[in-house]
């Protein structure tokens, strides 16, 4: 999400310079790249010239107007709900102390590893008419149906609750990891200038974290409108359940990849907006001088506020669905906790590591191929590379299927037909398959998590480290990966979370005798049983714990700055 | 440990690429826990291995039309032979001659042309509250849209393929006006915009939030054999309504399967589908899911006892997929959400 900075950096390049460039072999490799992970949601939009006046004439006069405006609420509310959340959770443990602060900091993370479907079903379990609450309610008083009223838990507004309580993490850790690297320079400027602690948190600290609260943000929107599980278990109808409905119950693939375009269109719009109203700001350090923030301590009910501000977030997101999870998993875990159950497990693990370090790769790659070069083609190349994570898994899915396809049966007719063998499938329903949907559909995770640490890091260390004879090979490998540690692993935790939690695509995309434990979870979910899904469902929260609490640890210390004060001797 | 995991790995790719002569690849969308221990046991007698992926049916029918002739696939295993007639329009099942499934499945339960053949039957019939609706009130599905039920029906959304061939089979027996109008009056009567799945209905039935749901039979039957108290509870309050008994029938679908085009293994394939309509896999199957037999004279379930017997719509099944767009758009128009 974060403007390059090499453009500014480079002004003087002489112009021959910057055309042999264009030629450099990173440059080329970027660019592949890009095209190729680009290539799934091409394929999607090449449908999209079909005709199908009709179909949408028919969507046009019935049920569009409700995707289109439910969409819109559910983005809305859920952009709300993260940044009031995110935003005063991580200024509160970034500047403040307070009682808990220590644990708080890692702990708000935890509802990362809740998948939105899963904190649906144990809602739903938990609030239903006929779940615990509306009972206890109903004994209480003495009430039945229709004498009280009780927010509904599937409607809109559930949902949104929903989205807000695991997505909020985003947020909160992007915008943390954006304070804490804030030289308290900047805001004892502001003091001095007679800013007191609110109005230095909203004119200095805020703008300076926006681009981290941004990023944060529309990785939940994208997540937001890419979901299916959850929006449908609710009954709640938007742009992505209209596309499957659309596809499948119409039996009308283009006018389903027309309302998937326009659905990418609309967060490209989105995406250029922002950009456009940031268009000449740049967010790193612009004086070497950095010392971290000394901590607020908060006394009396200011602590008690903030103690709860920060405890509820958890205990709705986390605590709550867990425990419901846990007495669910003591009714079925006899006959669910088998070997079978613990080769998944592994099989998940594994997958989940492997797509995590090659999605970090390639965002690596195009990240710093924008920081090296001012090429316009790589900027939108990377740009529909990255849109991906707005894209409903399913529909990314067939996306991937249909060049890996076209690949194997170029392949096989051409061995047919010279060599007289059949080499049918190569790519198609394998792991590799799997693999490259997940890096389709997480990219922005991590390009986003990477390009906002490299914002961070000032063009003039590459202009020095370039000026004593560094290749930009090893100004990446000396400067930028010690400096950017941070977000490195704030990406590969984002993107092994994911993939941990992904469905569809690993669904239609996996391998024979292929399981992971989301595809366990639902299984027996969509069969309704939810009891026995609660098993798989704590596992992959148990599994996405681990490297949550990792990540929490090494976003504690500010590693920009404090590398950034070390290299100037502060 | 890294070791040993990368070895894993390994395995996994290898074993992925399930062209091996003499197996058997299924696509399946019944859950693996339903179809499992039927597989190993066929396994066990034929010696035959059974490759399987399971996945949503529309997906897995997308899948098999891109991987084409070069799909490692022999046989499509669905929940609904709405879908199964999509496989079949698509071109991407072939008919096989087959003495046993010909004799054992009613002609209306399997494709004319032989491509597909249903193996266990699925009703979805009225539930009713047991303390508050008296069932000489109930007649036929057509009765529910009268006005006396007002606020008192719970039905899933649209969205779910049973619905939509519910209202697919309603077309065909009522013309699509008459089906439309029924479908405004139904949804009239809902007691709440529609969510969740047919558990929940049930579940909102014995809870006193509606009184009347349509639903799956099987999902009543889990709800009895619920590891949970609460569920187990619920569904002792709901009771089973058979509609349509004077007329049609009440309405079923089916589970299914298919073999392949692309079918390198075709023989096997077939003595799967045959093996899965011997007695002892109808009873089990049927068991399994608290679903019906196809076959004459298998032992029903006691669930299946306790809700007793019924007349089925004899409606020939690809009905249902032929129907399922202009059931898709009439449930739109009627705001069937």
């Amino acid at each position: 999400m974060n403007d390059t900075p090499s453009a500014a950096a480079l002004p003087l390049t002489p112009p021959r310079r910057q055309r042999r460039r264009l030629f450099d072999g990173w440059l080329a490799s970027a660019l592949l790249v890009a095209l190729l992970v680009a290539l799934p949601v091409l394929a999607v939009f090449s449908f999209v010239l079909d005709p199908a006046a009709s179909v949408w004439r028919h969507l046009g006069a019935t049920v569009l107007g409700d995707y289109i405006a439910n969409s819109l609420w559910l983005m809305l509310w859920v952009t709300i709900g993260v940044v009031a959340i995110g935003v005063p959770c991580a200024w509160l443990t970034s500047v403040c102390d307070f009682p808990g602060r220590r644990w708080l900091e890692w702990a708000l993370l935890l509802p990362l590893a809740m998948p939105a479907y899963i904190i649906a079903y144990t809602y739903t379990g938990l609030l239903d008419f006929a779940g615990p609450v509306q009972t206890a309610l109903r004994t209480t008083f003495d009430w039945s149906y229709g004498d009280y009223w009780f927010p509904p838990i599937r409607s809109l507004g559930g949902a949104c609750a929903m989205f807000v309580l695991v997505l909020y993490p985003y947020v909160y850790m992007l915008a943390r990891a954006a304070f804490l690297s804030q030289s308290r320079c900047a805001l004892e400027v502001s003091r001095t200038l007679g800013a007191g602690p609110w109005r230095g948190f909203f004119t200095v600290a805020l703008p300076l974290a926006r681009p981290a609260v941004i990023a944060g943000v529309s990785l939940a929107l994208m997540e937001t409108l890419a979901d299916y599980g959850t929006v449908v278990y609710f009954g709640v109808t938007t742009f992505t359940t209209g596309i499957f409905r659309t596809w499948y119950g119409l039996g009308n693939a283009a006018a389903a990849a027309q309302l998937a375009a326009a659905l990418m269109l609309f967060v490209f719009v989105l995406i250029i907006s922002e950009r456009w109203s940031r268009r000449r700001q740049r967010y790193h350090h612009g004086s070497a001088r950095f010392r971290a923030l000394a901590r607020h301590r908060l006394r009396g009910w200011q602590a008690v506020l903030a103690s709860c501000v920060c405890l509820l977030p958890l205990l709705l997101g986390f605590v709550v669905p867990v425990l419901q999870l846990g007495q669910w998993a003591l009714l079925t875990y006899e006959q669910s906790l088998n070997a079978t159950f613990v080769t998944i497990a592994l099989q998940t693990l594994l997958l989940a590591g492997t797509a995590a370090l090659l999605v970090l790769a390639i965002a690596l790659l195009l990240g710093y191929g924008k920081r090296l070069h001012s090429s316009r083609l790589l900027r939108s190349a990377v740009q529909i590379a990255g849109i991906g994570y707005a894209v409903p898994g399913t529909v990314i899915a067939v996306g991937v299927m249909l060049p890996f396809a076209a690949f194997d049966h170029t392949v096989d007719a051409f061995m047919s037909r010279y060599w007289g063998i059949s080499t049918g499938l190569l790519l198609s329903g394998t792991l590799v398959a799997l693999l490259f949907a997940y890096a389709v559909r997480f990219l922005a995770v991590a390009l986003q998590t990477v390009e906002a640490g490299l914002g961070r890091i000032r063009p003039s260390t590459d202009d020095a480290a370039r000026s004593l004879g560094l290749s930009p090979g090893s100004v990446l490998r000396r400067i930028h990966l010690p400096l950017l540690r941070g977000s490195l692993l704030t990406a590969i935790v984002l993107v092994f979370v994911d993939v941990l939690k992904e469905l569809p695509a690993t669904l239609i995309l996996r391998p024979f005798n292929f399981n992971t434990l989301a595809v366990r979870t639902y299984e027996l979910a969509s069969d309704e049983r939810l009891a026995e899904a609660s098993l798989p469902a704590l596992a992959i929260v148990a599994i996405g714990l681990l490297p949550v609490i990792l990540l929490s640890r090494a976003i504690r210390r500010p590693a920009t700055g404090e590398v950034d004060a070390a290299l100037t001797g502060h | 440990m890294f070791q040993r995991l990368t070895l894993l790995l390994t395995a996994t790719l290898l074993s992925c690429s399930a062209f091996a002569s003499g197996e058997l690849n299924v696509y399946s969308s019944r859950q693996e826990q339903l179809i499992a221990p039927l597989i190993e046991q066929f396994s066990k007698q034929t010696g035959i291995v059974v490759n399987v992926v399971t996945g949503k049916d529309d997906a897995l029918i997308e899948r098999l039309r891109i991987e084409g002739r070069n799909s490692p696939a022999d046989l499509l295993w669905t929940a609904d032979a709405g879908r199964l007639h999509r496989a079949k329009s698509q071109g991407l099942l072939q008919p096989i001659e087959s003495e046993v499934l010909e004799a054992v499945i009613p002609a209306h339960l399997r494709d004319a042309d032989q491509q597909w053949f249903g193996l266990t039957t699925r009703a979805r019939p009225i539930m009713y509250a047991r303390d508050r609706v008296d069932p000489a009130e109930l007649s036929t599905y057509e009765a529910l849209a009268d006005p006396k039920w007002k606020r008192r029906i719970c039905v899933r959304s649209s969205d779910n393929i049973y619905n939509q061939s519910l209202v697919a089979a309603m077309i065909e027996h009522l013309g699509e006006e008459r089906t439309e109008a029924w479908t405004r009056g139904l949804v009239a009567n809902f007691a709440r915009p529609p969510a969740g799945g047919d558990r929940e209905q049930i579940s909102a039935v014995a809870a006193g939030v509606c009184d009347i749901a349509i639903a799956n039979t099987y999902y009543l039957g889990g709800m009895l054999k619920s590891p949970n108290a609460a569920d187990r509870q619920a569904a002792e309050k709901v009771a089973v309504f058979w509609p349509n008994q004077d007329g049609t029938g009440t309405h079923v679908n089916i589970t299914g399967a298919g073999v392949t085009k692309a079918a390198r293994n075709r023989d096997n394939a077939i003595r799967l589908i045959e093996f899965m309509v011997s007695d002892e896999a109808q009873q089990w199957y049927a068991e399994g899911n608290s679903e019906y037999p196809v076959k004459a004279g298998v032992e029903w379930s006691e669930v299946l006892k306790r809700w007793g017997e019924f007349k089925a719509d004899e409606l020939p099944m690809n009905v249902l997929g032929e129907n399922n767009a202009a059931a898709l758009r009439l449930m739109d128009r009627a705001g069937w959400k």
